[in-house]
């Protein structure tokens, strides 16, 4: 397994050679020169044993969304962490049983809605499966553009949020600014900004319009400059380093352990992707590669995720460059429904449309699960059927979900202030968690 | 302008192809070779093994899934390493036992396997729970008891996860109860209204601190009784 090292030039003081921060001297002595001092001993009597609880959520900023965190504390250190989650269930899975496979997709959408297109995508990978359906090749590639966009659109708020929790703010009015274009390209696409419900089993609900690739394009070529200034504003950052490294570390052996997935994962050395090791979409025809962090802690999660953006780019210039022409759906009057103007003028599409819409489309007896790299991790959609054309169980595997139950294992002994930080770096959607 | 140094998985991390399903047909694909090695291993302990798109299904005895699950972890031929996800599924015919699931991982050898474990229904639902040997077993384990009800022996702290701890209704995910809820609209809300929102630490929380001894005289009384606010 292949590791690496972060090589961090200094362009301010504050890391040395091995991107530890380093003391900054704050005071001079009579001859001119900075000396380093020590923080004075404490005076204060020792309060060992007094432990405090306080509780965080599940209405507070820092938890991106209705997370609650009770932390016990001893003076500013975490001695335990009890995280409730729960406050955002709505039983996605429970309505799945009641709705057939193509009305899935639209609670897919507000899953994690960060990444809804992506989830879309997924959905309707597990439903294929299970149909035994292969898509057009055009869909293929529109569906790996939609995940890419999809993934770079997740990135952006988790590093424009995670900028806001350390205290940064410039770079988030950045990322924000370039999500929008990608909202609007959606929007050209799919009609819809945030519940986007674009696939269908079997294809896509619409072809993307004439002109949408320009507009693709343009983004492929201006987007690098936005994440050049990002990259020179913080990475070398002393605040942001020292606010971030050697925070909430997990070995491999641990993440993997728990179960973390996703860019945590890679964070700790670990190369799963599920992208490369469990090929979908044809994307092992894609050249891109996976970043590895080493120290597993939340510097790493940035630089992986940070790199993983301009990864992500590679793939759309890529799928961009071979998009075929030819149909977006495939030829199957089982489960895609036949153009308006056929179903309206000829008997056989009549009835065709009939079905997929009042009884819908029916897999055979059997069951799928279908893993994804989502922006957050290995996100799985299991579904089991029974011959009908609603499914038995639909079962999300939630990547953020996994991920944020490691949460008590990273933020036990680090400062409270740390905390935020290390929930910020998990990158969790609430959303996804409660389903 | 790339100071963060990129490697590539893939072929070069094992000797094996990229797993991408083409073509797979309905029943009959290959199998994982691991079904195999645990039929040898085990016996009759494995009912049967299933290959559904691809996908290898091994239907295994509820009683000792747990030292199977531990061998498949530990085996250096085998080093299942991952655990994806573990759920249950019931069926709408109510004759069909509730079936537990777990998706697992080999990262070394890029294989996925799918264990089952079927529980007759009318017997109390218990499995062995296999937090011992992954950690991230803890929620999935306590997010499959609350929503099916199903106990996972030897898990530390097998609470609710996702419904609160209160809650009355039953199991949500299970084909006995309604979509609705069991109760009545108005009936939720009356519970819901009558919570304390300040009384949610839980008792457990509460005596980690001490807390609570410490608790001025009348908002330790209204604690205590779990006060009612306006309805």
């Amino acid at each position: 397994m292949a590791r690496r090292t972060v090589e961090v030039e200094l362009s301010t003081s504050g890391l040395d050679a091995q991107g530890r921060p380093q003391r900054v001297p704050l005071v001079t002595n009579d001859g001119g020169t900075a000396v380093a001092i020590d923080p004075p001993p404490s005076v204060e009597p020792d309060l060992e044993g007094e432990h405090m609880l306080i509780n965080i959520g599940p209405q507070h900023p820092a938890t991106h969304g209705v997370l609650r965190l009770v932390l016990e504390l001893d003076g500013e250190t975490v001695v335990r962490c009890i995280p409730h989650i729960g406050y955002l269930h709505c039983g996605f899975e429970k309505i799945g049983e009641y709705r057939q496979y193509n009305q899935i997709v639209c609670w897919t959408d507000r899953e994690d809605y960060l990444n809804s297109i992506g989830n879309n995508v997924a959905f309707a990978l597990g439903a294929e499966r299970l149909f035994g359906i292969e898509i057009t090749e055009r869909c293929k590639v529109l569906r790996v553009i939609a995940s890419e966009l999809s993934r770079i659109m997740s990135h952006l708020v988790w590093l424009g949020t995670f900028c806001i929790d350390i205290g940064a703010f410039t770079p988030f009015l950045w990322a924000f600014q370039r999500r929008e274009e990608i909202y609007r390209l959606l929007e050209k696409w799919v009609g819809a900004r945030l519940t986007t419900s674009a696939t269908r089993v079997g294809g896509m609900a619409a072809d993307i319009p004439s002109g949408w690739m320009d507009g693709l394009r343009q983004f492929i070529r201006t987007f690098p400059h936005t994440l050049d200034e990002i990259d020179r504003v913080l990475t070398r950052n002393a605040i942001w380093v020292g606010r971030t490294v050697g925070l909430g570390v997990m070995t491999p052996d641990e993440a993997i352990n728990w179960g973390l997935s996703g860019p945590m994962l890679r964070a700790s050395g670990v190369d799963y992707d599920v992208r490369k090791d469990f090929p979908y979409l044809d994307y092992e025809t894609y050249d891109f590669e996976v970043p590895v962090g080493t120290n597993g802690d939340v510097y790493d999660r940035y630089l992986v995720r940070f790199e993983e953006l301009r990864q992500s780019l590679r793939i759309l210039q890529q799928a961009a460059d071979r998009l075929p022409e030819g149909p977006v759906n495939i030829d199957d009057p089982r489960v895609i429904l036949p153009p308006k103007s056929k179903a309206t003028s000829e008997m056989e599409s009549m009835i065709h449309h009939f079905k997929n819409v009042m009884e819908g489309p029916r897999p055979p007896i059997g069951e799928s699960y279908v893993a994804v790299e989502s922006p957050k991790g290995e996100k799985g959609y299991y579904m089991v059927s029974d011959g009908t054309s609603k499914p038995v169980r639909w079962r999300i595997r939630p990547p953020s979900f996994v991920n944020l139950a490691a949460i008590p294992k990273m933020v036990e002994g680090h400062l409270l202030s740390d905390v935020i930080a290390i929930n910020a770096s998990i990158d969790i959607v609430m959303g996804e968690i409660d389903r | 302008m790339n100071r963060f140094e990129v490697v590539r998985t893939g072929a070069s991390s094992t000797e094996s192809e990229p797993v991408t399903q083409k073509n797979v047909s309905h029943r009959g694909a290959a199998a994982n070779p691991s079904a195999k090695a645990m039929q040898d291993k085990f016996g009759a302990a494995i009912k049967r093994i299933e290959v559904i798109w691809g996908e290898t299904v091994a239907y295994v005895d509820p009683a000792s899934v747990e030292q199977m699950i531990r061998w498949l972890h530990d085996d250096p031929s085998q080093r299942y390493d991952f655990l994806s996800d573990v759920t249950a599924v019931e069926y709408r015919d109510s004759e069909v036992p509730i079936e537990v699931v777990w998706h697992l991982r080999s990262l070394p050898y890029r294989r996925f396997l799918r264990i089952k474990a079927q529980l007759p229904k009318g017997k109390p639902l218990e499995i062995a729970s296999v937090y011992d040997i992954y950690k991230s077993a803890d929620w999935l384990e306590r997010e499959c008891y609350d929503m099916f009800g199903i106990r996972f022996t030897g898990h530390p702290d097998l609470r609710r996860l996702l419904m609160w701890e209160s809650y009355k209704e039953g199991y949500p995910l299970r084909k006995d109860f309604p979509l609705r809820g069991r109760f009545s609209r108005s009936e939720q809300l009356r519970q819901a209204l009558a919570q304390n929102p300040e009384a949610r630490y839980s008792m457990e929380e509460l005596t980690i601190a001490d807390a609570f001894a410490e608790l001025p005289t009348d908002m330790r009384e209204r604690l205590s009784k779990g006060e009612r606010t306006g309805e």
